[in-house]
C-alpha cells in the first residue's frame, strides 16, 4: 500500500513538473514544437479554453498571514482524447492556443508509452531553453553583485 | 425653466473619432506596437499592472497605448477589463524567499548571505539625459558572472535570532483572508485588507504620505532591511488535480522596512516592520507601501495617532486613483440643474444679506 | 472513470448558454409566478436535474459557496459543480449563497438559511428547488411587486408548511430568502417580496 501511495505521489510530482514546463513555455515556441512533433490526435474540448482571473496571494512580512496582492489573467483548458484520457492546462496569460495544446499534451502524457516521445520532441527542448534563459539572467544579475573592500583598521 | 438636454450624440461620436486621430498622431511616424511598449516602457507597464491590480503585460501595454500614455486612464481601463473575467481561484501565497532574483539590496546589513545584487537599477546613474538614447542605440550585452548557489534568505529571517525584531505579521486565527474586491471596506481594517488596498494604491499618493512620515508626521525611524525584485512561481489549487497547478511566474518587488521602536506599555523596545509587495519592478512603490503599512499600525503599538499617514480611514479611502479620478472628474460632467438650484439659493441669500438681516438668520438661510 | 462523469455535461458554449439561462431566471424573478421555458443545456450527475444544473452553472462561481440537500450531496455532484462552476460545497446553510434541493418536501426550514442583514439584505441564500410539476401541487395565488393582479402556480413537491414558512419569510423583509423553482423544462421564481394571497385548497 505504502509503495503504491509513494508511486502515485511521484507520478503526481512528475505531472506537476511537466505542467510547469508547459506553463513557462513561450506560446509561439510551444506551438512550433507541437506542430513539428506531428502527433496525430483528436482531442475533444471539455471545458474552455477560457480566460479568467486568479487572485495572487502574498504573505505579510514575507512569511506571515496571507493577503491578496492583486489578480492575474490565466487561461485554462480541459480536453479528452478518444481513448478517454483527460488533460488539463492552466497558464498565466490569455493564450487559448497554448492552453489547448498544453491540455492535449497533458492528456497524451498519461499514456506511458508516449512519454519518451513527448520528452524528446517537446518537453526536453522547452526545459532546456527555459533553464538556459534563467541561467543567463541569473549570471547577468550576479555580475552586479557588490564586492565590498573593507579598509582594515587597527582595532580588528 | 429647464428642458432635458439632448443633442450631444453627434458631438460625442465626433469627439471620439478626433481622439482616435490625435492618439495616432502624425501618420508618417510608425505606429507603436504593443511588444515595443511592453519591452521598452516596461516600468510604466508594471505600474499599470500594480495599480490596475491585474498582472498581464500585454493588456497593460494596450491600455497605455489606448490612453495615449495617461497612466491613470490606463489603470482605469485595466480595472474595467478585469471585472469582465470570472475568477478561477486564489493562488498559494507566493514565496519571496525563492524569487529568481533580479535585484536585491539591504541598507542594514552589508554582508548578508547571497550578497547585494544591484540589478538593473537607476541608482548611481548621474541622471543626465543621454542623447544617444534618442536614436536606436544598441545596448551592449550585459556582463555575466558565476552565480553563487547559496540561498538568499529574507533579511527578516536573519534578524529573528536575537528576538529584537517582531515576527512576520499575523491576523486573528481562523479569519478568512480579507478581499476588498468582494467585501465593502469596513473600518477598522485588519492588516491583510490594508495591504491589499496599499498594493493597488496610487504610487504618488503613497509616496507623498511615506515622505510625510520621514519629515516628522508620524516618525517611524525606517531602514530598508531589504528590497528584492524577481520572478515568483505561482501555484493554484484546483479541484481536478491533486497538486497545486503551476501557472508560470510573475515579477514582484518586495520591501522589508525595519523601524526602530522604543517600546510602549504593550510592547518592549524592538524593531518593528512595515511590508511592501507590488506587481512588477517598482521599488519606490514597494518602499512607500512599507512605510505606510508601518505608519498605519500605530494603534497596534499603542502609538499616538497624530498624522495623516497614521489615519487608516484617510489613507485607505483616498489611495485608490480610479475612485479618486472618478469622483474628481465627474465634476466636469453636466451639473446644470444642481447649479441652477445653487444659483437660486445664492441669489436669495444675497437679497437677504442686502436687506440687512442679522448674522444668525443669514447662517440659517445658507443651511 | 468517475472523473470523466464529473467533467462532462457542462455548457457547450459557456458564455451564450449561461446568458440564456440567466435571462430566464432574471425574467422569472421580475415576474414572480410566471413560468419560463428554458432548454436544460447541461447533463449533471443525477439526482441533479439538467435544468437545475444549468441554473447552477449560470449563477454559481468560485465566490459562491453552495449548499446541497442530502439527495444531491454526492461526490459526483460536488465534483461536477466544482469543475464546471468553481463553486465549493458548504455543509453550513448560513454560509451558502445558493442552495439546491432535489427533495423540496424534505428541505430544512427556510429560516435556517442566510437571511441577509438589514444593511446587506442581498447576503442571503437563493434556494433552487427541483419540483416535478407546476400544476400538480396546492395552487398558490401570488401578489406583490412584478405581478399586475395575481398569479397562480401549483408547484409540487414543496417544503413542509410552505405557506406558513413563506409568510414568515415575507415578514422578515428586507431580509429573507428567494426561491427559484425548476421543473423539467420550466423556471418560476418566488422572490421574498411576493405574498401568497390564498391557497385554494389545503395548505
Amino acid at each position: 500500500m505504502r509503495s503504491a501511495g509513494a508511486g502515485a505521489k511521484a507520478e503526481s510530482e512528475m505531472r506537476r513538473q511537466m505542467i510547469a514546463v508547459l506553463a513557462h513555455a513561450p506560446s509561439s515556441r510551444l506551438a512550433r514544437l507541437w506542430s513539428d512533433a506531428g502527433f496525430a490526435v483528436v482531442a475533444e474540448p471539455v471545458r474552455g479554453p477560457e480566460t479568467g482571473l486568479v487572485t495572487v496571494r502574498g504573505r505579510i512580512g514575507g512569511g506571515g498571514a496571507a493577503f491578496n496582492v492583486g489578480e492575474a489573467t490565466v487561461t485554462r483548458a480541459t480536453v479528452r482524447l478518444a481513448s478517454g484520457e483527460v488533460g488539463h492546462s492552466y497558464a498565466l496569460g490569455r493564450d487559448a492556443d497554448k492552453a489547448r495544446i498544453a491540455a492535449t499534451i497533458d492528456a497524451l502524457w498519461q499514456k506511458p508509452e508516449l512519454r519518451a516521445r513527448l520528452e524528446d520532441l517537446i518537453l526536453g527542448p522547452l526545459r532546456l531553453e527555459h533553464a538556459g534563459q534563467a541561467g543567463r539572467r541569473a549570471a547577468e544579475v550576479a555580475a552586479t553583485k557588490v564586492d565590498f573592500f573593507t579598509m582594515v583598521r587597527g582595532e580588528d | 425653466m429647464y428642458v432635458a438636454v439632448k443633442g450631444g450624440e453627434a458631438a460625442i461620436e465626433n469627439a471620439h473619432s478626433l481622439l482616435a486621430d490625435r492618439r495616432r498622431g502624425d501618420r508618417s511616424v510608425p505606429a507603436l506596437r504593443l511588444d515595443q511598449i511592453v519591452e521598452q516602457l516596461a516600468l510604466g507597464v508594471d505600474r499599470i499592472m500594480a495599480e490596475g491590480s491585474l498582472y498581464d503585460r500585454e493588456l497593460a501595454g494596450l491600455a497605455l497605448k489606448q490612453s495615449r500614455g495617461d497612466m491613470t486612464e490606463a489603470i482605469f481601463l485595466v480595472r474595467a477589463y478585469r471585472t469582465t473575467l470570472p475568477r478561477f481561484g486564489y493562488t498559494r501565497p507566493l514565496d519571496t524567499a525563492a524569487l529568481a532574483i533580479e535585484r536585491r539590496v539591504s541598507a542594514t546589513y552589508k554582508d548578508l548571505p547571497g550578497g547585494q545584487l544591484l540589478g538593473p537599477t537607476f541608482d548611481y546613474t548621474h541622471r543626465l539625459l543621454d542623447p544617444a538614447l534618442a536614436g536606436d542605440e544598441l545596448a551592449k550585452a550585459p556582463a555575466q558572472r558565476q552565480v553563487d548557489p547559496a540561498p538568499m534568505p529574507r533579511v527578516s529571517d536573519l534578524l529573528d535570532d536575537e528576538g529584537l525584531i517582531e515576527a512576520d505579521g499575523a491576523v486573528p486565527a481562523g479569519k478568512p483572508v480579507a478581499d476588498i474586491t468582494r467585501e465593502p471596506l469596513e473600518f477598522p481594517l485588519e492588516r491583510d485588507a490594508r495591504l491589499q488596498a496599499l498594493a493597488r494604491g496610487d504610487e504618488g499618493f503613497l509616496l507623498a504620505l511615506a515622505y510625510s512620515t520621514q519629515r516628522g508626521y508620524a516618525r517611524t525611524h525606517p531602514f530598508v532591511g531589504e528590497i528584492r525584485i524577481g520572478e515568483a512561481e505561482l501555484g493554484l489549487d484546483v479541484p481536478e488535480l491533486d497538486f497545486p497547478v503551476p501557472l508560470g511566474t510573475i515579477r514582484v518587488t518586495e520591501c522589508q522596512m525595519v523601524n526602530q521602536f522604543k517600546g510602549s506599555s504593550k510592547v518592549p523596545p524592538q524593531f518593528t516592520r512595515g511590508y511592501g509587495l507590488v506587481f512588477g519592478q517598482s521599488e519606490r512603490k514597494a518602499m512607500a507601501m512599507a512605510l505606510c503599512d508601518r505608519a498605519l499600525r500605530a494603534a497596534e503599538f499603542g502609538e499616538d495617532i497624530v498624522a495623516p499617514a497614521q489615519d487608516e480611514e484617510f489613507v485607505i479611502s483616498h489611495s485608490d486613483n480610479v475612485q479618486a479620478t472618478g469622483f474628481v472628474e465627474h465634476l466636469k460632467l453636466p451639473h446644470y440643474v444642481d447649479f441652477q438650484a445653487e444659483l437660486d439659493l445664492v441669489r436669495r441669500m444675497r437679497a437677504e444679506f442686502e436687506a440687512g438681516l442679522g448674522e444668525d438668520e443669514r447662517r440659517e438661510a445658507a443651511e | 472513470m468517475q472523473a470523466s462523469t464529473a467533467i462532462q455535461g457542462g455548457f457547450r458554449s459557456s458564455v451564450f448558454d449561461s446568458q440564456s439561462v440567466f435571462r430566464a431566471v432574471m425574467d422569472a424573478m421580475a415576474r414572480p409566478g410566471s413560468r419560463r421555458r428554458v432548454a436544460a443545456l447541461t447533463a449533471p450527475p443525477p439526482p441533479m436535474s439538467p435544468l437545475a444544473g444549468a441554473v447552477a452553472l449560470a449563477l454559481c462561481d468560485h465566490d459562491t459557496p453552495v449548499w446541497l440537500d442530502r439527495q444531491l450531496s454526492t461526490p459526483l455532484v460536488r465534483e461536477w459543480l466544482g469543475f464546471h462552476s468553481g463553486a465549493a460545497v458548504t455543509p453550513i446553510t448560513t454560509e451558502a449563497h445558493f442552495a439546491f434541493a432535489a427533495a423540496p418536501d424534505e428541505l430544512v426550514a427556510l429560516e435556517s438559511f442566510a437571511q441577509g442583514s438589514q444593511e446587506y439584505p442581498d447576503r442571503s441564500t437563493t434556494i433552487v428547488l427541483q419540483v416535478d410539476s407546476f400544476d400538480a401541487g396546492t395552487p398558490l395565488t401570488l401578489a406583490g411587486p412584478g405581478i399586475e393582479r395575481t398569479a397562480t402556480i401549483a408547484p409540487s413537491p414543496m417544503p413542509r408548511h410552505f405557506i406558513a414558512q413563506w409568510r414568515q419569510n415575507h415578514a422578515r423583509f428586507p431580509r429573507g430568502v428567494d426561491l427559484i423553482l425548476v421543473s423539467r423544462d420550466e423556471i418560476a421564481c418566488l422572490p421574498r417580496t411576493t405574498r401568497i394571497e390564498a391557497a385554494q385548497t389545503g395548505g
